[in-house]
């Protein structure tokens, strides 16, 4: 059975389909920003009732973008685009590379761009000084030698025929990268203390556990913050440790400047504070030093002193990064200190025997974006093609134009011809100033214009 | 002199153009032309300063950045993209009655990024997420094709007013609508014009994906934003597909040019206001 009887050949080749689906698909995906997506279904008992949410469930309108009658749609929509493309692209790959010094002498005749010259000069003469002017203007003709005179033809962005197929491949090859990520990549987060390591992130929405084959630590977060206290920059500093590459490597990612390590890549997504605390404590004058990590709530001694401090309240400020906390503090002499400090700064505590330095630094907690997407690659490509086809289809367009030379006595009658697959006018344009670069030639005689 | 006093004048100045070219229009004042092409390019050349002194006082206080990042400057910047692609069209066309389909809607944007109080108009320092060039290059490309969308609309009207007067027999030489331009010609603008705004918008939503990959590593999650562009996309190309391939012109095509600004509208002003969605950018 040829192409041309296929009945299911027609039906994805048409175009009314293709119509058809670009409005259903429009249509539909409205119903996804109506009703919020991807809850659990609790949720939509509660804000739509028992009969509406049964009903969504069923028809899948609560992660719809994802169900299988929206993907079926979205398979249709390219099947259509694949068909109607083989359909017809021989068509116009014949268009395009087809011999055009083959064109039947009455077709010349027929074009809706024509113009007859007259030429005192031999057809020879002739045909090179047209060769000239046509090199002149940018266009390279080809000549071949007729029973009764010679053709030449010169052709600009015969290729640009094939923007349209350019612009349904890009679709295509988007769809081709959608799906590789879906395949073979993932989304996941992780939320990391400072000073702490992770080897592995969970998968968003199934919580599975995915390993990252390298680790991950956290040395440092912090919030920058603008004069107004709105946040500036969310950064936090990384290191890498990846024994299978034997490399290790630190970086300092921020929201728009993730990082990338083996393909996978990480993306400053959140933050939140932790309970747990850096302290330094510094005895009079200097003598000793020591660090401790500690949560918030407990006696903490410093074993071999009568030192013991510990956080004992904090109070959470309007803004984001002036919380106060409360400490108690005693070195064994006397009433205990008990006051209140903020974050990321040393207080003095004078005591009888002089006075200590205490730091305090919150720790807080990065929370990342985790995404694998070997796909994403493609789709850029994709779009890539679709901008460069959009602006083939639209803006460029295939003109050619023949030029027959026959003799006439010892002169030469010359019939050009043109014709363009879009921007009609200005080709009218293009062949008109053409037609005057000719007739301002000494040689030649405009006889007839006709277009 | 201040950026919102610049932009001040900017909206009353869009007022004027678009009074003298209606005037030019209904009136049949062809001697007012020259003077609604001169109010117009200035209109336009103090938009320009009002958004680039806007731009420096951002430095200024410390926390510079392109005012292309909230509700305010991006309809300062539709208004912007409208005169201007207006402007081209006149020059191209040589033909000052479009600019009574054009311009006003220049005017109602600045007008409404004036007067409305769901947004503020301060110069405020942007969020993490909103501090990246790929969102620059999303505005601008979205905005300039809303904007040729915007225009396609004034067209359609256009096309839809001469066609009924020609219909009720009223396109004798002398009429009113007789002075717009030819029926095919109009057809050829706006479709032309539509064309023109499908290339920028398409840009505009690659490089929103770009944006959203750099920023949260997904460069599609169909938040009602995106779905949005997406669904305003699909009835353009439907549009372009039905006169390409079905040989749609006229009165359909007209019909559409203004039901597809109608998807623009909702994308732009709808999803922020009507719809909840995770485009916080929108509320600024
Ligand atoms: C949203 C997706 C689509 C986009 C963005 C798109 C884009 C385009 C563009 C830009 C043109 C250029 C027309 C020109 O300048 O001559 C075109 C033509 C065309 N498209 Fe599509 N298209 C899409 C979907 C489809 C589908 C699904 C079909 C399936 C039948 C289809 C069939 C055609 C045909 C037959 C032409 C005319 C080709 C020609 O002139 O030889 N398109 N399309």
């Amino acid at each position: 059975m040829s192409k041309e009887e296929n009945t299911i050949w027609r039906f994805f080749a048409s175009v009314k389909l293709a119509l058809f689906v670009l409005f259903i698909l429009a249509a539909t995906s409205i119903i996804g920003t109506l009703i919020p997506q991807n809850n659990p279904p609790s949720f939509y008992f509660q804000e739509f009732g028992p009969n509406l949410a049964r009903l969504f469930l069923i028809l899948d309108f609560h992660r719809m973008y994802n169900s299988w009658w929206f993907l079926t749609l979205l398979m249709l929509f390219s099947m259509n685009l694949i068909v109607c493309t083989l359909d017809r692209l021989p068509n116009v790959w014949r268009m395009v590379v087809v011999d055009n010094l083959a064109t039947p002498l009455e077709r010349l005749t027929k074009m809706e761009q024509r113009a007859e010259l007259a030429s005192s000069a031999s057809p020879a003469a002739a045909a090179d000084a047209l060769r000239g002017i046509l090199a002149g203007r940018g266009w390279k003709a080809r000549s071949a030698e007729m029973p009764e005179g010679t053709l030449l033809f010169a052709q600009k962005g015969a290729w640009s025929r094939l923007g349209v197929y350019c612009v349904h491949l890009s679709i295509l090859v988007i769809f081709i990268g959608a799906i590789i990520g879906a395949i073979f990549g993932f989304k996941a987060g992780v939320l990391i203390p400072e000073g702490n390591s992770v080897s592995e992130v969970y998968e968003y929405g199934t919580e599975r556990p995915i390993p990252l084959g390298f680790d991950l630590r956290c040395d440092r977060f912090a919030v920058e913050y603008y004069e107004n206290g709105m946040p500036k920059e969310y950064r936090s500093n990384l290191t890498v440790t990846d024994r299978q590459q034997n490399e290790t490597f630190s970086r300092a990612i921020e929201v728009n400047d993730p990082l990338d390590h083996r393909g996978i890549t990480f993306y400053q997504a959140s933050y939140e504070p932790t309970n747990e605390f850096l302290v330094q404590i510094e005895t009079p004058a200097g003598k000793e030093k020591k660090l401790f990590r500690i949560p918030a709530g407990q006696q903490i001694a410093w074993p071999g002193t009568d030192i013991s401090f510990g956080i004992i309240n904090m109070a959470e400020g309007e803004r984001g990064n002036d919380t106060r906390f409360k400490i108690w503090f005693s070195d064994g002499k006397g009433e205990p200190a008990v006051f209140w400090m903020p974050n990321a700064v040393s207080a003095s505590i004078p005591r009888d025997g002089g006075e200590y330095l205490f730091s305090l630094r919150q720790i807080y907690a990065t929370g990342l974006q985790v995404a694998k997407d070997p796909g994403v690659w493609v789709v850029y490509i994709g779009c890539g093609l679709m901008l460069l086809g959009l602006y083939v289809a639209f803006f460029l367009s295939h003109r050619r134009i023949w030029v027959y030379i026959k003799p006439e006595g010892s002169a030469s009658r010359v019939l050009l011809a043109g014709s363009s697959n879009k921007n009609r006018v200005g080709f009218e344009r293009n062949f008109a100033e053409l037609t005057e670069a000719i007739t301002k030639d000494p040689s030649f005689t405009d006889t007839e214009v006709a277009s | 002199m201040t950026s919102s006093q610049l932009l001040g004048y900017t909206t009353f100045a869009y007022l004027a153009s678009a009074i003298l070219y209606l005037g030019l229009f209904v009136f049949r004042a062809r001697k007012i032309g020259p003077l609604a092409t001169t109010v117009t390019a200035a209109a336009w050349l103090v938009n320009t300063a009002g958004i680039g002194l806007r731009w420096q006082e951002s430095y200024q206080m410390g926390i510079g950045y392109a005012p292309l990042s909230n509700m305010y400057e991006s309809l300062v910047f539709f208004a912007w993209s409208i005169a201007i692609l207006y402007l081209g069209l006149e020059w191209k066309y040589k033909n000052r009655v479009l600019g009574a389909f054009a311009m006003p809607f220049a005017f109602l944007s600045m007008a409404y990024a004036s007067l409305s109080t769901q947004f503020g108009k301060e110069i405020k320092p942007l969020i993490p997420a909103l501090q990246s060039n790929w969102l620059i290059a999303h505005v601008i490309t979205c905005f300039v094709g809303y904007a040729a969308f915007a225009v396609a609309c004034g067209f359609g009207i256009m096309y839809l007013l001469r066609a009924k007067s020609e219909e009720r027999g009223g396109g004798t030489p002398g009429s009113l609508m007789a002075t717009l331009p030819e029926l095919k010609m109009i057809d050829d603008l706006t479709h032309k014009t539509i064309i023109f705004g499908f290339l920028w918008l398409s840009a505009g939503i690659i490089t929103g994906a770009i944006w959203a990959n750099s920023a949260w590593g997904t460069y599609w999650s169909w938040d009602p934003k995106e779905t949005w562009s997406l669904i305003t996309w699909f009835m353009y190309a439907a549009t372009l597909h039905a006169r390409f391939t079905r040989g749609w012109s006229g009165k359909r095509i007209a019909w559409l040019a203004i039901i597809g600004f109608f998807a623009v509208i909702f994308t732009y002003y709808g999803v922020n206001f009507w719809l909840s969605g995770l485009h916080s950018y929108g509320r600024g």
